[in-house]
């Protein structure tokens, strides 16, 4: 439910988003979303995503012209569930929402302060509707009694030069501070839910109260806090914890959960901040690299695919077996650590392990060398090595 | 992962073939297993969509839920699933052997001879992952509290009758499953991930027709290729030629196959409720029978996505028989025997479900005997696998060598001198051996423990001084000890897996541990112990 837009930054002169929009070609730019900005804290040190991402390329697209598509899809069935959970918690003015945030918020019961839920007009263009989230958000914060529930607001976060936008489920201000809300379709089964799903919405959510700490910060004019773990307390700044609202048990009766984001709330200022440096990764490109899909005139791609695989071959990866499930290239890059003989295709203990030997055929001259090596690793790979042959032999025996 | 199982990986890289972990097969296989692959609906947690399961590698039977929004299909699946399953989980219940015990009696003290029932074999079920496994977990805790036309309140959506038996039985099973080394759940990659190693990461050995593809590569590829295949070669309608093995299906499968023919079901079924509701009997008899075509037709698509899975589990199976049984797998299985004949015995004495949530006490005796178990696994493995063992001897916690000289020796400190000889062996072994370290000599022909008395790494020496298992005369029992020129293995770890200090009794739980159950304030659990669903 995570639907944003990307659109050029408000300053055009910037050599920056210039020099990624040229690497991209006339395609579309694919839009940075909180998924998207989540997704790269999972792998900080592969500057192949960072810079892909950073110039909006559809990596999805440049995966399958690469010859390995990527697995990713949501099935049909899982999209409606979630799509029902959420019409479900706001039917009737948000009354199935209101039950679980009420106990967690101390929302008033029917009787105190109505609950305002401004129109944030979501039929309008993305600029329109973070100018207009901007100002309700201003407005439900400068009144302290007041409750107020934004639906689907749309926040505004620049990054590396470009703006993304941003759309949470819900905020909630009360008191000149604000909460995020996110609705999941997973289940919190008997007080507990699945470790790998909660995460991923956490480090989404944190996407979401880092652009909100910007937007207090610029309306107050003051600069963010410079330690992610301390909250700043000005009129508007989001709490840092969120509140995730998932199904409870079997049923379809929400249950909220609030969740401590700070941790990936520094990871994501951390990889941003990261991004900005990205001027960086393209001095380091040969010149001529581009990732253009577009189709020209006749029919043909304006690059061939050797070109493109040239071209992602110019930025160095990080693959480990953990971006298969993560990243569109993932299958591209594997096939590349396996190409290479990399010792990272059996995943990132692996490499731990072996220390400074980063090849299968290095590892295994390692294990089969005899005589006193200098370095530890391979002299622990050796010993393995004989420990494994007299324990195989023993059995043939 | 250890440098071993890491080094087998590097050579399976190289081999392009999976490259044993394991020089015997380390878990229980039962003759009849009973193989269950189930599949579930996206999105909703538990939900099942359909299953395969049977004794017969040649007679699948599938179930399946027609529209799995639907509760009451999915109500009449589960109780189909029942049907089907219980049959082969009771019956193992019923041929049993008398184990004699003795049970104190708690005022006199006295001990008295008491015998206890004890079935002679067991149910065995085998899915193809661990999602598998957590898959039946959720049924079992979606299924074990629901209501049925039995109890005294049904309720508005009462369940047939034997599936909350049914999920009981699975919660039974999925929490065994959680013991280091019980055989009674399995899933078919971890127990591929104990015995062999192939060349990719352990992420991608959760897909169990990639995993396999290390093992029988077809048309002379590579490992890494075949599995490649495995994972994503795709039809010309984009739908993978070998499904995932579950239990969540493929997104382009649901969108492509299983969308339209859940809503030809859904439309068949329609104009049945339309035709009935206005007497039209021509129009309901065509409706039922597209009803009963739609039917066929998903019967037809599941069963298509699930067969290759189905072959996969037992080209598993295949593969782990020609594996020789571990020595100590008959012991662990008697502990997987007296789990069952323990759940039997529950439900014939009419005890509640499985609770939401331990108390105190039970989650700390479970917690301490996964712990035990997972120790005495340990051991039993190392002993029984020269593998195993090599895996202590790179940790430095064993060595085995050649022995060189043996040096009787008397401790005569006391009124009759006692043997205590000295045994030196050479070994290219570096253990952590601090002088007065205590060692134990593996499959000696009784326990034997010893001290390590000299080391010397750089001539590659160990002598110990041994203490025990050497009979209660002066001089050692005959081929009690070592000759020179024997090789033999001691570990710096015991043999044998102490038992932990007992844990109270769940009535005198300790207030720092909530207090007793039932006496603590906190939150009263919801009217019954039934779930209500919407």
């Amino acid at each position: 439910m995570n639907v944003s837009t990307n659109a050029p930054s408000r300053g055009h002169s910037e050599p920056l988003s210039q020099r990624l929009a040229e690497l991209r070609g006339p395609a579309p730019q694919r839009s940075l979303n909180a998924r998207s900005l989540a997704a790269l804290a999972a792998n900080p040190g592969c500057h192949r995503r960072a810079v892909l991402d950073a110039a909006g390329v559809d990596k999805s697209a440049l995966a399958s012209r690469l010859g390995r598509p990527a697995p990713f899809g949501q099935s049909p069935f899982a999209i409606a569930r979630g799509v029902i959970f959420e019409s479900r918690l706001k039917a009737d003015d948000y009354a199935a929402l209101l039950e679980p945030l009420r106990r967690h918020l101390g929302l008033p019961a029917d009787g105190g302060a109505p609950l305002v839920v401004p129109d944030l007009l979501r039929r309008s263009g993305s600029a329109v509707r973070a100018d207009r989230t901007a100002e309700a958000l201003a407005a439900a914060a400068a009144d302290p009694d007041a409750w107020t529930l934004l639906d689907h607001p749309l926040l505004r976060l620049d990054v590396a030069g470009s703006t993304a936008y941003l759309e949470p489920d819900a905020v909630v201000v009360h008191g000149g501070r604000c909460t995020v809300v996110e609705i999941k379709s997973f289940p919190v089964l008997d007080g507990s839910a699945d470790p790998a799903k909660v995460g991923a919405a956490a480090r989404q959510a944190a996407v979401y109260v880092l652009a909100l700490q910007h937007a207090a910060a610029a309306r107050a004019g003051e600069a963010l806090a410079p330690d992610p773990y301390t909250e700043q307390r000005l009129t508007g700044s989001p709490r840092l914890s969120v509140l995730l609202v998932c199904p409870k048990d079997f049923s379809n009766r929400p249950t909220a959960v609030a969740v401590d984001v700070r941790r990936e709330l520094a990871t994501t200022r951390r990889q941003l901040s990261r991004m900005t440096g990205i001027g960086r990764l393209l001095d380091a490109l040969p010149p001529g690299t581009g990732f253009d899909l577009a189709v020209d005139e006749d029919g043909g791609p304006a690059r061939s695919a050797d070109e493109l695989a040239t071209a992602v071959e110019a930025v160095p990866a990080a693959y480990s077996p953990d971006c298969l499930s993560t990243c569109e290239l993932g299958f591209h890059c594997r096939a590349q650590a396996r190409c290479g003989d990399r010792v990272e295709q059996l995943g990132r203990g692996v490499r731990g392990e072996l220390g400074s030997i980063r090849t299968v055929t290095e590892a295994l001259a390692a294990a089969t060398a005899t005589g006193s090596g200098t370095d530890e690793a391979a002299e622990r790979l050796a010993y393995a090595a004989a420990l494994r042959a007299e324990a195989l032999g023993a059995a043939v025996r | 992962m250890s440098l071993l199982t890491t080094l087998a990986r590097l050579e399976a890289v190289r081999s392009g073939r999976a490259e044993p972990l394991a020089t015997v097969r380390h878990r229980h296989l039962s003759d009849r297993p009973m193989v269950v692959v189930p599949l579930t609906a996206a999105g909703e947690a538990g939900a099942p969509l359909a299953v395969l399961l049977g004794t017969d590698r040649d007679a699948p039977r599938l179930h399946l839920v027609p529209q799995p929004l639907n509760r009451t299909l999915r109500f009449d699946y589960l109780a189909e699933l029942a049907a089907d399953l219980l049959p082969y989980l009771e019956f193992f219940g019923a041929d049993v052997e008398q184990i004699e015990g003795s049970e104190k009696d708690p005022e006199t003290g006295e001990k008295t001879q008491v015998f206890r029932e004890l079935c002679a074999d067991a149910p065995q079920l085998i899915v193809p992952n661990s999602a598998g496994v957590h898959h039946l977990a959720l049924i079992g805790r979606s299924t074990r509290f629901r209501r049925t036309v039995e109890d005294d309140e049904p309720g508005p959506y009462p369940a047939p009758v034997r599936v909350p038996l049914l999920g009981r039985w699975l919660t039974h099973l999925t929490d065994r499953a959680q013991v280091p080394g019980s055989s009674l759940l399995l899933p078919m990659t971890g127990l591929l991930a104990r015995h062999w190693a192939t060349g990719q990461s352990h992420l991608e050995d959760q897909h169990l027709a990639a995993r396999l593809a290390w093992h029988f590569p077809p048309d002379g590829l590579a490992g890494a290729e075949a599995a490649e295949r495995a994972e994503s070669t795709r039809d010309e309608r984009g739908q993978l030629l070998h499904p995932p093995a579950g239990p969540a299906t493929d997104p382009r499968f649901d969108e492509v196959v299983l969308g339209p023919a859940i809503a030809r079901y859904d439309a068949a079924t329609s104009a049945l409720a339309h035709s009935t509701e206005q007497r039209d009997d021509s129009g309901a008899a065509r409706a039922r029978e597209a009803v009963r075509e739609a039917i066929e037709q998903l019967r037809g698509v599941l069963t298509a996505v699930l067969l290759p899975t189905w072959h996969d589990v037992w080209r598993g199976i295949d593969l782990l028989r020609t594996l020789p049984p571990a020595g100590h797998l008959e012991e662990r299985w008697t502990g997987d025997r007296w789990s069952y004949t323990g759940h039997r015995d529950r439900l014939a004495a009419g005890e509640p479900p499985q609770p939401r949530q331990d108390d105190a006490v039970t989650a700390a005796r479970k917690l301490a005997q996964r712990e035990r178990e997972q120790a005495r696994l340990d051991v039993q493995e190392a002993l029984d696998d020269p593998l195993a063992m090599a895996e202590h001897r790179l940790a430095g916690e064993a060595f085995a060598g050649v022995v060189t000289e043996v040096v009787p020796d008397y401790d005569t400190t006391g009124r009759s001198p006692k043997p205590r000889p000295l045994v030196t062996l050479r070994t290219d072994d570096r253990p952590h051996a601090d002088l007065g370290r205590e060692a134990h000599r593996v499959h000696g022909p009784s326990t034997q423990k010893a001290e390590i008395v000299a080391v010397d790494p750089a001539e590659g020496s160990i002598t110990l001084r041994i203490l025990s298992g050497m009979g209660r005369k002066k001089e050692p029992e005959p081929g009690s000890l070592p000759e020179p020129g024997e090789l033999v293995t001691f570990t710096l770890f015991e043999l044998t897996v102490r038992q932990s200090a007992p844990l109270p009794e769940p009535d005198d739980t300790p207030w720092t541990h909530g207090g007793p159950p039932g006496a603590a304030p906190g939150p009263v659990p919801s009217t019954s112990a039934f779930d209500e669903w919407e």
